[in-house]
């Protein structure tokens, strides 16, 4: 049966709540952007499900007027899959955060994804605890002075993207606040994966850990320190596009080109690759030593976890056909009293 | 092989019993739970009512003949209905040493105790314990003793199909079978069929020969100079099959699901004594049932709210530790008012506790145990055979009243067997679920808090056009569903939600009263100590005391009309697994003096302890 969709614009998925985000938090536009893919993914309103965890980032769902759950915190990856088993026919997206995600809720962000369920994770990474007004995070730097690390910050941060991609992400993608072309792009190609996608933003909270991606979205730098992954491109930064990467051994190494380097000894990106390591690889990618790569790490086509349990009892009705229990019940040694 | 003459032996005299109580015991390895299982079955088929009682170690093998890798099943078969698995041992075979040193205390005086004596070699005796042997040290004597070259004789059954001897001996739990099933007149014929449908090739021979071989060695040897005939039990009419309770409440949700036709999510995380419903409900693809083992207990419950709020009947399953690990998730079960079953097969704790041991202590986190104010129905099984409907009845409560719900079982009655009177599907009522339809822009908008007679809120499902809302953990406004942190709304709602909780007893049937309904003492039990308790009061009622008995079924809300039954008795009785959960609950909610009567030892009541109990009252 061909439905034919309602043309759907931004502000229907505006729900009528008032956003409670600080003002010039950088959640606003990542909502933003949101709302600007999901009318253009052919798909109802009424089938989209936003589920989140705690934190800043996971009152998400009350701002977009799809069905929403906001639950407790880090489980938002386990409830998605209990919905998306029950109804495949679902579009559901998990908003989380750094805290959220990679802390109390890590060991569901790492099964989540390597099921592989068709669902999308948006990781909203801004290197803080925002809700609880500013503890360090999982993913705070080294040496990160808050109020709960008055003398820094003692364990190693995790990088978002090199979890996702060990835990067998199909899709792994980062993007960027303030870049929002990129970040609307990046959301529309994590939208149409098939499988789980995994996307970071480097999302400033201007509260308590303003600025910490400065070096990132700065007008003066950014081309310096960050890199936009382009799919069968050799890796090239700089104003000017004049420098690269390319791997030296196992690692990787900022060129010039020119100087006797040219285009093709550059690093190529496939997303497509089979094995992991090359995305991986880029995912360690840290500032200030390298410039950090954006858009899509890797995108690979994988069973999905929901369509193989549809599948599993698809067959087992059809190897072992009737389901009737009072079958089931008189199976086996019975006896009768009279 | 030796012609079968099976039944009564010729010239041996046979004793007509009411009932007999039998342990196998062996090492972890000694294929004791099949050979329960199988003793178990046919005593069914004979007609006669069954209760069972496996028992075995936390290890999966623990060292070989030691005390610590003993494991036992108990089977209690009887001409009438019973409600346990006995007390003391009619019969007790030991297939070792440590066996024997484990399992004696149990047997009664003047009962039958079969050894294999090959096993009461230095080293066995040593792995046990013992300083000196058992069998010649006249340590035995109270006992009908009958030491039988068990590994020898099943060596010597099984010799001609070359198996090796570890193969060999292996066969032994059968040859014990065969002794003793010729030592209570049972068929070979059950465990024959089993043993063609479960075995190939030479296994299937050997395990054939030897039990044949065991009833053989019963038959001629002089040693026995009896055996034993139960007859048929006086069951209600109708057709039975034997049912485990882990079994009951796998196939009681699958058809709690069709009745109420919804599609079944199960999620859940392995743990001992629960993981057995994960076992059954996987194999039910067929059915349509889906089973998603989770990375933890944590995911396994919100994973069940997240099928919960998708439509279907989700539920999960676990013991106590992991039901402690889900609790922030069930309380957001009860905030988003979403129906789901919590099951907890209950074990002895705290922390790890005894992982195969039954106890009844997780009363209190069932009731009580979730952060703020948060009421949840608690309904309880109380055998095997009653899981199924108590799954049936859970889902009931669930999407008449919109709340998770908790059942509780108990590893009694999750691994105990009885017979099962078998249903027919459309014999079992209807289970009405709505979901409210579509609505269009002009219709009023949807609210997802506004609630019906009950207090139950609308099941409104992703997917249906114009109902799109968001629920989440935050207190909401009643109605709509926003997020409120307004005082009086917040009082409101803990309000609303235990009013709801509390309105799932006017749909209670009145409270059996088994006796009179007033008298001297009243016993009050819950869910495993059932058969335990009303054969304990029947017994005492026999002789001619003033005790009535009666079975809580709901735990929370407890029966309206439980006040006015206990305030017609002098004295009340709470006899639990626990040290008084359940009578706290009576005493702080009534400020009724009930008496405790408490175990955790990780059994069963014993039916003797409790009429001695019950006798302090009439003495
Ligand atoms: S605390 Fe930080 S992350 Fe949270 S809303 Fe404010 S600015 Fe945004």
């Amino acid at each position: 049966m061909a439905i034919e969709l309602p043309v759907l614009k931004p502000s229907d998925f505006a729900s009528d709540q008032d956003v409670r985000w600080c003002p010039g938090c950088g959640d606003y536009s990542i909502l933003a952007q949101m709302k600007k893919v999901l009318p253009t993914l052919g798909v109802p309103r009424e089938k989209m499900v936003f589920v989140s965890g705690i934190g800043c980032s996971s009152r998400f769902p009350y701002y977009v007027n799809t069905y929403g759950l906001h639950s407790i915190h880090g489980r938002a990856p386990a409830i998605a899959t209990g919905l998306k088993c029950a109804r495949p026919d679902l579009m559901v997206w998990v908003v989380t955060g750094d805290g959220d995600g990679l802390s109390i809720g890590g060991n569901h962000l790492m099964h989540c994804i390597r099921r592989n369920l068709d669902i999308n994770i948006v990781m909203f990474n801004n290197r803080i605890y925002g809700l609880t007004k500013g503890q360090y995070s999982p993913t705070s730097p080294l040496g990160k002075v808050t109020k709960s690390t008055p003398m820094g910050a003692i364990d190693n941060p995790l990088h978002p993207l090199s979890i996702a991609i060990g835990c067998e992400a199909t899709f792994v993608a980062r993007s960027i606040d303030t870049n929002i072309k990129h970040l609307e792009m990046t959301l529309k190609r994590a939208a149409e994966h098939r499988g789980t996608s995994f996307v970071e933003v480097y999302q400033n909270c201007n509260v308590f850990n303003d600025g910490a991606f400065e070096y990132a979205t700065d007008k003066a730098s950014k081309a310096d320190t960050v890199i936009e992954l382009e799919h069968g491109k050799p890796l090239v930064f700089g104003k000017n596009r004049e420098k690269g990467i390319r791997l030296h051994g196992m690692n990787p190494e900022i060129v010039e080109i020119g100087k006797g380097v040219n285009e093709d000894d550059l690093l190529f990106h496939d997303e497509k690759a089979d094995e992991p390591s090359l995305a991986y690889l880029l995912s360690r990618m840290r500032y200030p030593e390298f410039p950090e790569p954006i858009g899509v790490f890797r995108a690979v086509d994988r069973p999905r976890y929901d369509e193989e349990m549809v599948s599993q009892i698809a067959k087992e009705r059809q190897t072992r056909g009737d389901a009737d229990l009072d079958k089931l019940f008189n199976s086996g040694e019975t006896w009768t009293v009279t | 092989m030796a012609t079968s003459t099976e039944g009564i032996s010729k010239n041996k005299q046979v004793i007509k019993l009411e009932g007999a109580t039998v342990r196998f015991a062996g090492d972890s390895g000694d294929g004791m739970q099949l050979a329960g299982t199988q003793l178990t079955n046919t005593s069914a088929l004979a007609g006669n009512d069954v209760a069972t009682f496996p028992d075995f170690p936390a290890e999966i093998r623990a060292p070989r003949g030691t005390l610590a890798g003993v494991s036992g099943f108990q089977i209690h078969f009887a001409s009438s209905e019973i409600f346990t698995p006995g007390d003391s041992l009619d019969a007790l075979v030991a297939m070792n040493p440590a066996a024997l040193k484990t399992n004696l205390s149990d047997l009664r005086a003047g009962g039958i105790l079969i050894v294999d004596k090959d096993s009461f070699d230095k080293k066995g005796l040593e792995q046990a314990g013992y300083a000196k042997n058992p069998l010649d040290d006249g340590s035995l004597d109270s006992y009908q003793l009958f030491q039988v070259e068990l590994t020898k004789n099943t060596r010597n059954a099984v010799e001609s199909l070359g198996l090796g001897l570890k193969a060999a001996d292996r066969c032994r739990n059968f040859y014990a079978m065969g002794l003793v099933f010729w030592l209570y007149g049972r068929s070979l014929e059950p465990t024959r069929r089993y043993v063609q449908t479960k075995f190939k090739g030479e296994v299937a021979d050997a395990n054939l020969r030897s039990l044949e071989a065991g009833r053989n060695y019963g038959e001629t040897t002089d040693a026995f100079y009896s055996s034993f005939q139960v007859d048929r039990a006086e069951l209600k009419a109708g057709k039975y099959r034997n049912i485990i309770g882990n079994q009951a409440l796998a196939w009681g949700v699958v058809a709690a699901a069709k009745l109420s036709k919804c599609e079944l999510f199960l999620g859940s995380y392995p743990i001992t004594p629960a993981s057995d419903i994960l076992h059954y409900l996987s194999e039910f693809k067929h059915h349509g049932v889906k089973t998603f083992q989770a990375e933890d207990e944590i995911a396994a419950m919100t994973a069940t709210i997240g099928a919960a709020f998708g439509g279907d009947m989700a539920i999960t399953t676990s013991s106590g530790p992991g039901i402690a690990l889900k609790g922030e998730a069930i309380g957001l079960g009860v905030m988003l008012e979403l129906p789901m079953l919590v099951i907890n097969v209950q074990r002895g704790g705290p922390s790890t506790g005894l992982p195969t041991k039954t106890e009844q202590s997780d009363l209190f986190q069932a009731v009580f145990g979730r952060n703020g104010e948060c009421p949840m129905p608690v309904i309880a099984a109380r055998s095997p055979s009653d899981c199924f409907n108590t799954a049936i009845e859970a889902w009931q409560i669930a999407v008449r009243y919109m709340t998770p719900v908790m059942l509780l079982s108990d590893g009694y009655i999750a691994n105990g067997a009885e017979p099962w009177e078998i249903p027919t599907m459309s014999a079992l009522p209807d289970i009405p679920v709505e979901h409210p339809g579509p609505r269009s822009e002009d219709d009023p908008p949807f609210m997802p808090y506004k609630r019906d007679e009950r207090l139950a809120r609308p099941w409104a499902l992703p997917g249906t056009v114009g109902l799109t809302h968001r629920i989440g953990g935050l207190e909401k406004q009643d109605v709509t569903g926003n997020i409120s942190y307004d005082p009086a709304n917040h009082q409101h709602m803990v309000n609303t939600r235990a009013q709801k909780v509390n309105n799932v007893a006017n749909d209670y049937p009145a409270t059996q009263i088994e006796g009179a309904d007033q008298g001297e003492l009243l016993v009050i039990s819950w869910g495993g100590t059932y058969g335990s308790c009303l054969t304990a009061v029947r017994r005492m009622q026999a002789l001619g005391h003033s005790v009535s008995h009666i079975h809580l079924r709901y735990i929370n809300p407890l029966p309206n009309d439980l006040h006015g039954i206990m305030q017609r008795f002098q004295h009340i009785l709470v006899p639990e697994l626990n040290m008084g959960q359940l009578l706290t609950l009576i005493r702080s909610k009534y400020v009724i003096d009930a008496k405790g009567f408490n175990k955790v030892q990780g059994r069963p009541f014993g039916v003797g302890e409790l009429m001695d109990k019950i006798g302090e009252y009439f003495s």
